[in-house]
């Protein structure tokens, strides 16, 4: 270990753990992983931002305690210690909200509890977290957190303002004195199918932009 | 891949419960009163929208010092029972008590309008959890001036409906009792007739959150019948 040269902190290697997961590598339109959150927390971009923060800091954090365990855990135990270790940080989470963002974590209901269930996370902690050192594995989950979070934040851009004719609860649409016109707000905006579809155009733009995430036939 | 003994597994384990165990109890006493204080001024800020006066977060207290001017507790003959806070009765307990052991609460508030209502909490259970809302009657005892509901998880889109103006704002104007005869508000499947007094439209593809809303309604509300009857002018 001693004669091995320490890697930089912020090293080529590292940043791209950071940065794969905004772009290339995106958890959701990539891998298409934590769906089922995404089109539950976007109808409004607060509600989507705390979501996003929260999710971030869990798989960061997770990651981090995951892999400085790694070599203590027993292999035939993992996944249970995963579980706690994950299931433990949402319900701090969670605790925090009640305690300080009460009307966020009214609206979040139930999804704040099903950060547990998000693919997201066991799929970082199993892939990564498992196999690499501590450091590594807090930007991998940082990145992958973050790459989750912008998604989520564009899609519930697009939905509040189509939606409700809002941006972070600021009514634009009114302020430019559009209802007058004769604009009115798109309600399919504010039901599930649409967050699917604004995903999709996602994936599409991605995917025209970069050919080689185009899987071959 | 290195193996580890099933002693060490099991210590392993324990280790982490107890570690986990004590972090999460410390986080929960830490944050107790700050969550506390919130679910108070949320209930403040029901009971105001159950009479129409709407309330934030920040001036609910303020709100609710200025229209809810009283609150005792009565028994199930309509009695007044002395010396208890209305406001600190937690409903889910005394519903575990015999009928004629429980407390009963009853807020009075005077809106803008200058009517006389009385604010009377509700609560059951929706299709995942426990719902509960504050319905307030007009000085007839028998109208109904507001309603607010509220659940704990009811299904995004269909039972979670409850809590929203369009559902709530059918009850307005229902009455509880037929004559002396007490009734209720039904929820009715495929729509109320809108002169149906005793009926509002239920929630589509909220069957088990409006019928347990129904009978929320139905068992908690029977329980004033005899209070409602003595104090109707």
């Amino acid at each position: 270990m001693n004669n091995q040269e320490r890697e930089p902190l912020f090293s080529a290697k590292n940043l791209k753990l950071l940065t794969d997961p905004l772009g290339n590598n995106n958890p959701i339109t990539v891998q298409v992983l934590g769906i089922c959150s995404a089109l539950a927390v976007t109808v409004k971009l607060k509600p989507a931002l705390v979501m996003a923060l929260s999710v971030t800091i869990v798989v960061a954090v997770s990651n981090f305690v995951i892999a400085a365990l790694r070599q203590y855990i027993p292999d035939r135990i993992r996944i249970i210690v995963q579980l706690v270790v994950i299931a433990t940080l949402v319900i701090l989470v969670d605790q925090i909200l009640k305690a300080y963002a009460f009307d966020v974590s009214k609206q979040l209901s139930v999804f704040v509890g099903l950060i547990i269930t998000n693919c997201i996370i066991m799929g970082r902690l199993e892939a990564f977290a498992m196999a690499n050192k501590p450091w590594p594995s807090f930007l991998d989950g940082l990145g992958n957190g973050a790459g989750y979070g912008i998604i989520l934040i564009i899609v519930a851009f697009v939905r509040e303002l189509l939606g409700s004719g809002s941006i972070y609860g600021y009514p634009v649409i009114e302020k430019l004195g559009a209802y007058s016109a004769g604009y009115e707000n798109n309600g399919m905006m504010i039901l599930p199918p649409m967050a699917l579809i604004v995903v999709g155009l996602i994936i599409w733009f991605q995917r025209a932009r970069n050919k080689s995430l185009i899987e071959n036939k | 891949m290195k193996q580890f003994s099933n002693r060490y597994i099991f210590g392993f384990s324990a280790v982490m419960v107890i570690a986990v165990a004590t972090l999460l109890s410390l986080a929960a006493t830490l944050l107790q009163p700050a969550q506390e204080r919130n679910l108070e001024i949320e209930k403040k800020k029901s009971m105001l929208e159950s009479i129409g006066v709407p309330a934030t977060r920040g001036n609910a207290q303020e709100l609710y010092n200025k229209y809810i001017k009283e609150s005792f507790v009565i028994d199930s003959r309509g009695e007044t029972v002395e010396g208890i806070d209305a406001f600190t009765v937690v409903l889910k307990n005394e519903q575990k008590k015999p009928a004629d052991q429980q407390y009963l609460p009853v807020f009075r508030a005077t809106p803008d309008d200058n009517e006389k209502v009385i604010i009377l909490p509700v609560e059951g259970k929706g299709l995942w959890g426990p719902v509960w809302g504050y319905v307030s009657l007009r000085s007839d005892m028998n109208t109904i001036y507001g309603v607010t509901f509220d659940h704990k998880g009811e299904t995004p889109g269909l039972g979670a409906e409850i809590n929203t103006t369009p559902f709530e704002s059918m009850f307005r104007g229902e009455k509880l009792f037929d004559s002396e005869t007490f009734i209720s508000v039904k929820v009715k499947k495929g729509g109320a007739d809108p002169a149906d007094i005793h009926g509002v439209d239920a929630i589509s593809g909220g069957t088990i959150t409006s019928k347990g809303l129904e009978k929320m309604l139905y068992d908690c509300l029977i329980k004033y019948d005899d209070y409602l009857l003595k104090n109707r002018n």
